[in-house]
């Protein structure tokens, strides 16, 4: 008889057997063949480390020939959206990341627009998905719509700035938001918990959303739970990034070496580095899919109200709506009322002309 | 050895503000060395002593302000130079407190004693100075303060009735924390020491340095002081205030080699090779505050207290609140009436 391993073609003659079983892993295949495709924006103030974290997860150099501009340039400057496209594969799997960067953003005096360059980015990108889905050739639709956005805070302040909690409120219900918290070498372990402890009661106080990981299904093995367990309690992600290599305890480890001690990128005990990277890898389809299901579909559902109108100025689109309203129910109102003196009138034909008495109102 | 031709530019603006000096009294053109042995110990060194003595008993005031974002560690800072609680928060880190919409001025006093030394220190600290989303304009407060100090001196200064001691409530010396992005300065970090650097003295530090590895550290402080030059901020100790050759040697070498002092400030110890340290623990290591190469808080704690700490006052006396006083004697004459007498003599000495 066949044996009963999962991967292998089962024996097409035993009895109640049909075969959809093997759908997952045609899926699979074709998945590998066609390569994932995923967008990460990176957003935060100037000097958090952002792309050094970058390019430590990706384990590449996605910004080889950077400049660094001075203050003076930076008063004049605004925010930019910097998209870059690596390929990575790996184990014949190929993924397509787009990695968003937001330079300028937190450097100005007065940060009162900081994000509508961000925000219209996001939204673009919406916009021309469905444009694409609602045409004619669906075939090749590209996806750039962003998936997720690594929000970094500072790891000085003592919580959230204004800025981080009105930039994240703007957006919580446009993108996956996962808050990191930079350079995390700089605070001591007790220092670190204070302040995964403020944000976390910061988030919740202003009402922000970010991207929760799924709990653990319960037919999942339970190291699998009990991963996602110790990730959820992790978040925020304190991380530190680094791409250099420095010898420790005798063996080269990715780090940062400073003269009290060397900070190791991949310890678990130093930063949560290897929780940010699992977390991301693991869940990339899940957060694909909340895009897909929440973010898109609320952009898209208050995109078809608006019925393809540009919304200018929204109160007085609410007036508008309000005054349109108003007049669609006088309208149905007076159908009503005619509708019944008809009905009236032609119940009381036969009695002749007695009075109508319809409730105008 | 001219008599009344003034030969340098400020020879000139002095001799319209104060009245032709008297014929000097007939002295030797060079002093001849007088071997104390042969004509006997006069004591004129011991003047030193007295004036010592004085200090000690009269004390004297300090005035720092501290400048910088929220959660740059200044407090901990302050603390940590003066050994003791001093800053308005408390030695536990929580801060309950919400970021204040603006930029206020808090200033706490405290006397403390060494050796028989008591200084008056006022930490002046500016919760709210760069927190807001919009930040324009966050430094006017502050500006605004400092003035207003001036102000209240010279008020006391042109009083026909003046106190014996002059209360001062001047800052002395201004703090400015940079935050340790690693890569320049900020714009508000440019806008600020522009407007402050001619009415303060600024001492510019940069933060956690231990943020920082020696590479970074390096490149940044070079970074830094490239911007504050082209940006044209003189920072404490200005060059231009140098007084002799030795000052410019010494100040030189700090101004282009030590500052901005990068520091790292706690409140508390551990044992470090048997000695109890002021640190920062952490799974790969304890930061020592003291340890010169672990950060130059050291440096900066001797530069401002043990070496420097009078110079700040002299140049805040001499020269920022001078400044400020010419511009309000010529603003209109601004000044509350007083009598000519008063109004000349600008040399008295506090």
């Amino acid at each position: 008889m066949s044996k009963q391993q999962p991967t292998q073609f089962i024996n097409p003659e035993t009895p109640g057997y049909v075969g959809f079983a093997n759908l997952p892993n045609q899926v699979h295949r074709k998945s590998v063949k066609k390569g994932f495709e995923f967008t990460l924006m990176v957003v935060g103030e100037s000097g958090l480390g952002k792309s050094t974290l970058i390019n430590s997860l990706f384990l590449t150099d996605l910004y080889p020939e950077r400049v660094i501009p001075g203050a003076a340039e930076k008063i004049e400057r605004t925010v930019q959206i910097e998209a870059s496209t690596v390929e990575i594969e790996e184990r014949g799997v190929k993924l397509r990341l787009t990695v968003v960067d937001t330079p300028g953003y937190g450097d100005a005096i007065n940060c009162r627009d900081c994000f509508k360059t961000i925000i219209s980015y996001i939204d673009e990108q919406f916009e021309r998905y469905l444009h694409d889905e609602s045409g004619l050739n669906r075939r090749h639709i590209i996806d750039n719509r962003v998936h997720c956005c690594f929000y970094f805070i500072s790891p000085f302040g003592h919580g959230l700035k204004p800025l981080d909690v009105a930039f994240m409120k703007a957006i919580h219900n446009k993108v996956n938001i996962v808050p990191v918290i930079a350079k995390a070498d700089t605070l001591t372990l007790k220092e670190r918990e204070r302040l995964k402890k403020r944000i976390l009661d910061e988030i919740e106080e202003h009402n922000i959303k970010i991207y929760h990981l799924p709990d653990a299904e319960s037919d999942e093995d339970e190291d699998f739970k009990e991963q996602t367990r110790l990730l959820k309690a992790s978040i925020p992600f304190s991380v530190v990034g680094s791409n250099q290599l420095i010898e420790a305890k005798g063996k080269k480890v990715r780090g940062r070496l400073y003269p009290w001690g060397v900070v190791e990128v991949e310890n678990p005990e130093h930063n949560d580095f290897l929780k940010l990277r699992t977390m991301l890898i693991t869940h990339m389809q899940d957060l694909q899919e909340v895009t897909q299901d929440l973010h898109y579909e609320n952009f898209r559902s208050e995109r078809l109200k608006r019925g393809g109108r540009k919304v200018e100025n929204e109160d007085m689109n609410k007036d508008q709506i309000l005054l349109e309203k108003e007049a669609e129910l006088r309208r149905m109102q007076e159908m009503i009322a005619r509708m019944q003196a008809q009905m009236q009138m032609q119940m009381q034909g036969g009695d002749g002309d007695s009075a109508v008495h319809g409730h105008h109102v | 050895m001219s008599k009344g031709l003034p030969e340098t530019r400020t020879d000139a603006a002095m001799s319209e503000l104060v009245p032709e000096p008297r014929p000097k009294p007939a002295v030797p053109m060079k002093p001849v060395s007088i071997n104390p042995n042969l004509l006997g110990y006069i004591g004129i060194d011991t003047i030193i002593e007295q004036m010592r003595k004085k200090t000690m008993k009269t004390g004297f005031d300090f005035n720092i302000m501290v400048v910088g974002q929220s959660g740059l560690g200044k407090s901990t800072l302050v603390n940590t130079l003066f050994k003791s609680q001093v800053s308005r928060k408390a030695s536990s880190w929580n801060r309950e407190e919400k970021i204040p919409k603006t930029v206020e001025i808090k200033a706490i006093g405290h006397v403390i004693e060494e050796g028989g030394v008591k200084m008056k220190l006022t930490v002046i600290d500016t919760p709210g100075f760069g927190d807001q989303i919009n930040n324009e304009n966050c430094w006017e407060p502050i500006e605004k303060y400092i003035n207003e100090q001036y102000e209240k001196f010279l008020k006391e200064e042109v009083n026909i009735a003046r106190k014996k001691r002059i209360p001062d409530t001047r800052v002395h010396c201004c703090l400015y924390f940079i935050s340790p992005t690693g890569h320049s300065l900020r714009p508000l970090d440019l806008e600020f020491m522009k407007h402050l650097s001619k009415v303060v003295n600024i001492i510019p530090v940069i933060a956690k340095a231990d943020t920082m590895t020696l590479e970074e550290k390096s490149e940044f402080k070079q970074r830094v002081r490239k911007e504050l030059e082209v940006n044209g901020i003189e920072f404490y100790p200005q060059k231009e205030f140098d007084e002799d050759l030795e000052d410019k040697t010494e100040n030189d070498k700090i101004r282009q080699e030590s500052m901005p002092f990068a520091v790292v400030g706690s409140d508390k110890e551990y044992q470090v090779n048997g000695k109890r340290v002021l640190g920062r623990k952490t799974p790969w290591g304890i930061i020592e505050v003291e340890n010169l190469n672990h950060c130059e808080f050291a440096l900066l704690r001797d530069f401002v207290i043990r070496t420097h700490l009078q110079d700040l006052k002299e140049v805040t006396h001499n020269i920022h609140y001078e400044t400020y006083r010419a511009k309000r004697l010529n603003d209109n004459g601004g000044l509350p009436p007083v009598s000519v007498d008063t109004e000349e003599s600008h040399d008295s000495n506090p």
